[in-house]
């Protein structure tokens, strides 16, 4: 059973066609690097999986539930959206805390507002709320954010943001967290601890789609790479076999651009 | 004339000056957050509507608004619409709501996108993202603006003597007419800056309640 299938996505702004008509799977543990240059579609894609834009065309399924249906419009109502994205997380390039929260509570607060509405929130509101913070803590802790819990955004360094940025999202347990670009707002000095974040979860088998310029990383963490160009998935397959032996022309002229560099 | 006499007599202009200022802003401040959103509306009849009214109101003088109020409806159907008093509150509250809009305007569109699809992506419903994340920010951003604003207001009230408001630069320029003294017009520049020092260390202390967090 495939975690995650997309099938057929399409996606225009206005006359602009970015997403043609997109197929992939994953299954669980898996971890896919999307690759591309920018306007290529694979922002829009990630965004797409995160409901943050509807797809034109196509269906996206998770453990085999339809979660949206360009043709049912079932699926398109807020409230089911908002449900669905549960399903996903994401890490965005420019990380987005909520700057008036600590750490702590920038990874609590969504957590506690769905708590609100389980029927034993009442009953149990103390208990549900110390839960909640100790989880936090506990994914704080496995960032390497144990004594940083207490400060505000602008007090950390923006590994350091982009680390509580990943604990959020990890919080709400996603079967599939996705990254964009999540190291291309840092200085050169900041990625690695961000990037080692992420090889640890990978090794954890945490289901992942990261979008990422950085190719050694990609090469080092991927089961397998996506190169997307012009909005279609123009190859795919082991990091070796892409990134080192790409069978297309255009994944051969991108890589020797990106590596002339 | 006694300090003591003109002192008096000022603190009862001024406290015709206070319930402009305050009622102008217990009204005003709701309904400057409406006309934002209506600025701020997809619907674009509606927004072009709200930007033309904002564009008048603060492309004219407070003090015309101030006697077209007061005088207009007399003037077109024969009838007085308002109280002296009342007509002075719509004036203010019309003007001062355009105003106010348009700083609710800037606080709410400068707020990242980023910062609704971070909510968006993390199950959040819009009146959760709203309340939770984006006003407090948006409060931050507007409080210098709005104590700008505000202290405008507090002399602006003096402009109600156009449709003889008895306020406190009315009664002080009385004294010119009546006692052939000027110096009480002087003195009631001190109500009005007292007054504004209070406000000003109000919105300092809420300037720095504000500052444990960046926007």
């Amino acid at each position: 059973m495939a975690t995650l299938e997309v099938k057929n996505i399409s996606k225009s702004f206005k006359e602009t066609k970015v997403l043609k008509d997109i197929s992939f799977s994953m299954e669980k543990g898996e971890v896919v690097a999307i690759i591309g240059s920018s306007g290529s579609g694979k922002t829009t894609l990630l965004r797409c999986l995160n409901f943050l834009e509807t797809p034109d065309n196509g269906q996206i399924l998770v453990n085999d539930e339809v979660l949206y249906d360009a043709e049912d419009s079932a699926t398109k109502s807020e409230a089911e959206i908002r449900r669905n994205r549960l399903h996903f997380g994401l890490v965005f390039q420019s990380f987005n805390l909520f700057p008036q929260y600590t750490a702590k509570g920038n990874v609590m607060l969504a957590e506690q507002l769905l708590a609100k509405n389980r029927p034993d929130y009442k009953k149990r509101k103390k208990e549900i709320l110390t839960e909640i913070e100790e989880k936090a803590i506990r994914i704080l802790s496995k960032v390497g954010l144990q004594d940083k819990m207490n400060n505000y955004p602008h007090q950390l360094s923006g590994g350091q943001q982009q680390r509580v940025a990943i604990a959020r999202a990890l919080a709400l347990n996603p079967d599939i967290l996705c990254f964009d670009e999540p190291t291309s707002a840092l200085d050169p000095e900041l990625t690695g601890e961000v990037l080692r974040v992420i090889k640890s979860l990978a090794d954890q088998d945490t289901t992942m789609v990261i979008v990422t310029h950085e190719m050694d990383f990609a090469k080092d963490v991927a089961d397998r790479v996506l190169f997307m160009d012009g909005g279609v998935i123009v190859e795919q397959g082991p990091p070796e076999e892409v990134l080192l032996n790409p069978k297309e022309e255009r994944t051969k002229q991108f890589l020797s651009r990106v590596q002339s560099i | 004339m006694s300090l003591y006499n003109v002192t008096l007599r000022l603190l009862e202009g001024f406290s015709v000056s206070f319930q402009l200022f305050f009622g102008t802003l217990i009204f005003a401040i709701p309904l400057g957050l409406i006309i934002s959103f209506g600025s701020m509306s997809r619907f674009k009849p509606l927004r072009w509507l709200v930007r033309t009214y904002v564009w008048i109101i603060r492309g004219t003088p407070l003090m015309l608004q101030l006697i077209i109020v007061f005088y207009g409806p007399g003037l077109m159907w024969n009838a007085t619409a308002f109280s002296r008093m009342n007509a002075a509150f719509l004036a203010f509250i019309i003007n001062y709501s355009a105003y106010f809009s348009e700083i609710f305007r800037g606080g709410i569109e400068g707020i990242p996108r980023g910062q609704y699809e971070a909510g968006q992506v993390l199950g959040m419903t819009k009146t959760q993202i709203f309340f939770r994340v984006v006003l407090l920010q948006v409060v931050k951003r507007i409080v210098p603006p709005m104590s700008n604003e505000i202290i405008t207001l507090v002399k602006d009230t003096s402009l109600a003597r156009i449709i003889a408001i008895q306020e406190i630069t009315w009664l002080a320029q009385e004294y010119i007419a009546s006692q052939a003294i000027i110096w009480p017009l002087f003195y009631s520049g001190v109500f009005y800056l007292a007054f504004c020092g209070i406000l000003t260390l109000l919105f300092g202390y809420i300037e720095k309640r504000l500052s444990y967090f960046r926007v």
